[in-house]
């Protein structure tokens, strides 16, 4: 993660659960924070990744990277944009 | 309050709609609903309120469950027959959703309960069977100022309109006053097509949802109309509100409320004297 230097504000590991309350808890953790505010999902690769951005991005929120960590999982980070 | 993991997996289909989200699903379980009625139409409108997790529902009903009950009121099981329907009601929304307060009263409304029953809910669904309870229920919640959706269902038809005072036409104001006794058939005489109740009380709960979201537009200032044989769903755009009704504009001259008579139609099979 040595490239980003965006200010990571809040973390949520969505790695134990699965669809849709994956996206549902990130949808949560996202709430939680001010517009403008940055959130790091810590998500599995397959379902997880393949939706949750998408979903994200579907509400207006703003994806600023996603990190493929080569364990089978990712990190997404996500700026909060209130409509 | 943060939501455990078992009301997120719960709610989640809830929680994923934009509209809806955490705080829209906040807002249902801080909701208050009282049904009145707990029959064709109160009885989807019960499960689906339950499961949608509004915190506090209050259910007003006077009868026992009847075999000739369960054509259509759901709710209710025939191991229930001869149970309180408000009580039957009460454990079917509680095994739906254990999260949830159900509060019951074993009575009809009338002029002297019904602004007590009202009071502590945010929005009240008329599922009655009869005129002199709708009317009640218009010119009771006008005057408390609560918002309330009425519907009506007979044969193969349905209606339905919402109500919110001071933003639109009222019950009374399409209505005027209830037909003479006898003139037109109760459900009881008339029959009812089973899941017509389904299709018009799950459409008063969704307007509860709505208004407890604020989500959407409210069915107020229009009737909607089902009319199942030909297939036709009618929104009909109701004159605005207040100008000459007795109950809702703003020279009203229903002040009171009124406990009209029931039409004496009641056959009953149990009756001794039927």
């Amino acid at each position: 993660m040595s490239d980003l230097n965006i200010e990571i504000d809040e973390e949520v590991d969505i790695t134990n659960v699965v669809c849709p309350v994956t996206f549902v808890k990130a949808k949560v953790a996202l709430e939680e924070l001010d517009d403008g505010q940055v959130l790091k999902i810590h998500l599995n690769d397959g379902e997880p990744v393949q939706n949750v951005p998408r979903s994200l991005k579907d509400e207006g929120h703003q994806i600023l990277k996603l990190i493929d960590n080569e364990d089978g999982t990712y990190d997404l980070i996500v700026r909060k944009v209130e409509e | 309050m943060a939501f455990t993991d078992e009301q997120l997996e719960r709610y989640s289909r809830h929680i994923i709609l934009k509209e809806i989200g955490v705080k829209g699903q906040k807002k249902l379980n801080n909701g208050k609903v009282l049904i009145i009625g707990a029959g064709g139409l109160g009885a989807p409108a019960a499960m689906y309120l339950a499961a949608a997790g509004v915190g506090t529902i209050g259910i007003v009903d006077a009868d026992a469950v009847d075999l000739s009950n369960l054509q259509r009121q759901i709710i209710h099981t025939t191991n229930d027959i001869g149970k309180l329907k408000v009580e039957s009601a009460k454990e079917t929304m509680n095994a739906i959703n254990p999260d949830i307060t159900v509060n019951t009263y074993h009575e009809f409304v009338t002029s002297e309960n019904i602004n007590d029953l009202i009071k502590d809910y945010d929005f009240i669904i008329d599922g009655t069977d009869n005129f002199p309870a709708k009317f009640l229920i218009n010119d009771a919640c006008v005057m408390a100022g609560k918002p309330f959706s009425h519907a009506g269902i007979i044969r193969f038809k349905g209606q339905l309109m919402t109500v919110v005072p001071g933003e639109g036409p009222c019950y009374r104001c399409v209505f005027k006053n209830p037909p003479p006794k006898d003139a037109v058939p109760t459900c009881k005489q008339a029959g009812v097509i089973g899941a017509m109740g389904g299709v018009i009380g799950s459409l008063q709960a969704m307007e509860a949802v709505k208004y407890i979201t604020g989500v959407g537009e409210l069915l107020v200032g229009y009737l909607l109309t089902y009319d199942a044989l030909s297939m036709e769903f009618h929104k009909i755009k109701l004159p605005p509100r207040g100008k000459g009704c007795a109950v809702c504009s703003d020279t009203p001259s229903i002040t009171e409320l009124i406990d009209y008579e029931q039409a004496a139609c009641e056959w009953h099979p149990g009756d001794k004297n039927a």
